[in-house]
């Protein structure tokens, strides 16, 4: 009977349905298991007690993060329950003021600002924003600038005023420090850190 | 007026959600042009509306705007399908309200309050900050709930009525994952690899796949409506584009998965399966010029016919063709998250849904009684709003291959290589002539609007059948 219009498109559609949910179900397993924080792509909260960069990879042909020695953020080494409570409270912050609305991370949001995912290791903080706002580390630059964007215009789309509180804006910077650890098979390309010459 | 209806409590309330689908597409619009006068001049609104406020109102609204019409499509056709009214249509009626009250309220917020502090209160109260569900967690349930009733006036019919055609079927099927995948609008995991991992199962499995098969639903119910093709053939055409759509699209979610931290296989299994998307697609096209051919291009509908071969070759050629250009991953490195996604996205979403207005033509031509809907006022609005969107789609694709170039290619996505991308001549100039079909496509909505509300009331000239141009209508 299945030979027949229009039931043996039906089967076709049932079976192809089956199957495509049978290899997603299998994908998504291991994929969770690769992008949980500690797995394959993904580094622990603490990654930003670390140094990070982002290096080209001779021998698989693709910029890879890099995770150095201990860098304290803000003066400050995390254990493993502060640094997650601090990024927890980096993506609340982000999501309350719909960051990605302008920007995008891996690619993802909207394209009216730049990306962030390696804003972190972006050399403007050192080239541009430490000398504006008179600050001697990358992460006081960034916090400096979240908070009072409007004082350090350096284009003409201006960032607005989202009234971070200092703790908010320094739970952004962990945030960001962290997400410039994620392996992403080499997104974005061709990106220079200042130690790497970068502008 | 409403007494003549077949199904006058389904079909009024149909007629409701189109009504206020109408106009939510002009807020999608007038929102849409800010924000393109932004990219001109930024400092246009700033700091009062900023760009961010703009971009939700225009793409949350949308979402809103296409959810109503297909709910108004599937009261309007749906009835005739069963047999019998709806059930549940009090319910229905109060949702309804409550549905527009929500955005209404959710609007004023996103306008007045904009934004909150850093706390699971302001995700509940004000702005949950997501791409596309930035709805409120409180505004999210009432969609929930909102969607859930759609689903039960369905089913619930369907159980009623022990009718259930091989299009009803497949509508069923599809309205439960739809309900379920909307409930991952509200977690906000701090893990944004795993956020956008299952953000995507919402997005893509809508945009590319539930909301596909809806559409190619209401396609297929208005082909025999329209054209009385047989049903034999449109359940076969269904299932074929079912079959492809779910073929190729439940693992092309691949293709979202490149560079979010997901494994590497996502490139080669994404990369393959959103090539083959557009082969659903292509169906439609053909099935849409046989007809046309078959009816030598005259109907009583001039602008439902119109709209829906619109709605075949823009899905085609905005969703298949524009997507294919920039879906394999040794392109999408350098497109993906530029203007070039916004090119595809608008083009996508046109011509995936502009559908919709032809169920709206078709649905007001029962409602006034016409015999023919014709003249020259629907095609000025056809006119100007797919001209429009063209023009938009290659101005915004001309000023994202400057950036893909510049900012991506050459300048290592930095902050310094995306400002000088977005001021290459290439992405200034694409950037304002986007604005200049912005306004031409504004144009055509008014004229749409207007040809919506007066069609079938007016007394036209000529008539192509040879007849009264339009029943008398009393």
């Amino acid at each position: 009977m299945f030979a027949r219009d229009p039931l043996f498109w039906r089967a076709g559609a049932v079976s192809s349905l089956i199957v495509t949910l049978v290899v997603l179900a299998m994908l998504t397993t291991d994929t969770l298991r690769v992008i949980t924080a500690g797995g394959q792509n993904v580094p622990t909260y603490t990654v930003i007690n670390h140094q990070i960069g982002y290096e080209y990879v001779t021998d698989r042909n693709e910029y890879m993060p890099t995770i150095g020695g201990q860098e304290p953020l803000f003066g400050k080494i995390y254990s493993p329950a502060q640094a997650e409570a601090l990024v927890r409270h980096g993506k609340l912050v982000i999501q309350s003021r719909a960051c990605l609305d302008c920007h995008t991370m891996f690619g993802t949001g909207a394209y009216y600002a730049p990306d962030l995912t390696k804003a972190w290791l972006d050399p403007a903080w050192e080239h541009l924003w430490m000398p504006m706002t008179g600050t001697h580390t990358r992460a006081d630059a960034i916090a400096a600038f979240l908070q009072h964007p409007e004082q350090y215009p350096t284009w003409t789309r201006e960032m607005p005023n989202l009234h971070l509180t200092l703790d908010e804006a320094q739970a952004v910077v962990a945030y960001l420090k962290w997400v410039s650890a994620v392996n992403t098979n080499g997104f974005p390309y061709g990106f220079k850190t200042a130690a790497a010459g970068g502008t | 007026m409403q007494e003549r209806l077949s199904f006058p409590e389904s079909q009024s309330l149909a007629l409701k959600y189109f009504t206020v689908s109408v106009v939510l597409f002009g807020i999608v619009v007038v929102a849409g042009l800010l924000a393109a006068i932004d990219y001109v001049h930024p400092q246009f609104l700033y700091p009062a509306l900023p760009f961010s406020i703009l971009k939700i109102l225009h793409i949350d609204v949308l979402i809103i705007w296409i959810l109503m019409a297909f709910m108004g499509a599937l009261f309007w056709l749906l009835p005739a399908e069963y047999g019998r009214e709806l059930v549940g249509l009090k319910l229905a009626n109060i949702i309804f309200w409550i549905f527009c009250a929500t955005v209404l309220v959710v609007a004023a917020i996103f306008v007045f309050v904009q934004v909150g502090p850093g706390t699971e209160k302001t995700l509940w109260l004000v702005n949950q900050g997501r791409k596309y569900v930035e709805e409120p967690r409180w505004a999210a349930i009432i969609v929930a709930i909102g969607v859930a009733v759609f689903v039960y006036n369905i089913v619930g019919t369907a159980i009623a009525s022990k009718r259930v055609t091989g299009v009803v079927w497949v509508v069923i099927l599809n309205l439960v994952p739809l309900f379920f995948l909307y409930l991952i609008a509200f977690p906000a995991p701090t893990n944004i690899s795993v956020d956008q991992f299952w953000w995507w199962w919402l997005v893509h499995f809508w945009v590319e796949a539930t909301w596909e098969v809806m559409i190619g639903s209401i396609v297929a119910l208005v082909l025999m409506r329209l054209m009385g093709t047989s049903r034999r053939i449109v359940e076969t055409w269904l299932y074929i584009e079912v079959a492809l759509v779910l073929a190729t699209g439940v693992l092309g979610i691949g293709h979202h998965y490149f560079w979010m931290g997901a494994p590497a296989y996502w490139l080669g299994i994404g990369g393959f399966f959103s090539a083959l998307e557009p082969l659903p697609l292509l169906g439609m096209v053909v099935h849409a010029v046989y007809d046309a051919g078959e009816h030598h291009m005259k109907m009583t509908n001039e602008p439902a016919f119109y709209w829906m071969m619109a709605e075949a070759f823009g899905n085609f050629i905005g969703a298949g063709i524009f997507g294919f250009m920039i879906t394999l991953p040794q392109i999408n490195l350098f497109a993906h998250g530029t203007q070039w996604t916004a090119s595809h996205g608008h083009f996508a979403m046109w011509g995936a849904y502009c559908g919709v207005i032809s169920v709206i033509y078709l649905a007001l031509q029962d409602h006034r009684r016409a015999a023919l809907f014709a003249g020259a006022t629907w095609k000025w609005g056809f006119a100007l709003l797919n001209g429009g969107m063209i023009g938009m789609v290659g101005s915004l694709m001309m000023a994202g291959m400057a950036q893909a170039f510049y900012e991506r290619a050459i300048g290592g996505s930095t902050f310094n290589a995306f400002v000088s991308a977005s001021s290459s001549p290439w992405f200034i100039e694409g950037l304002g002539m986007r604005l200049v079909f912005a306004i031409v496509f504004t144009a055509g909505y008014v004229v749409l609007a207007y040809d919506l509300l007066t069609i079938g009331k007016r007394v036209l000239e000529t008539s192509r059948a040879g007849g009264p141009a339009r029943a008398p209508a009393e």
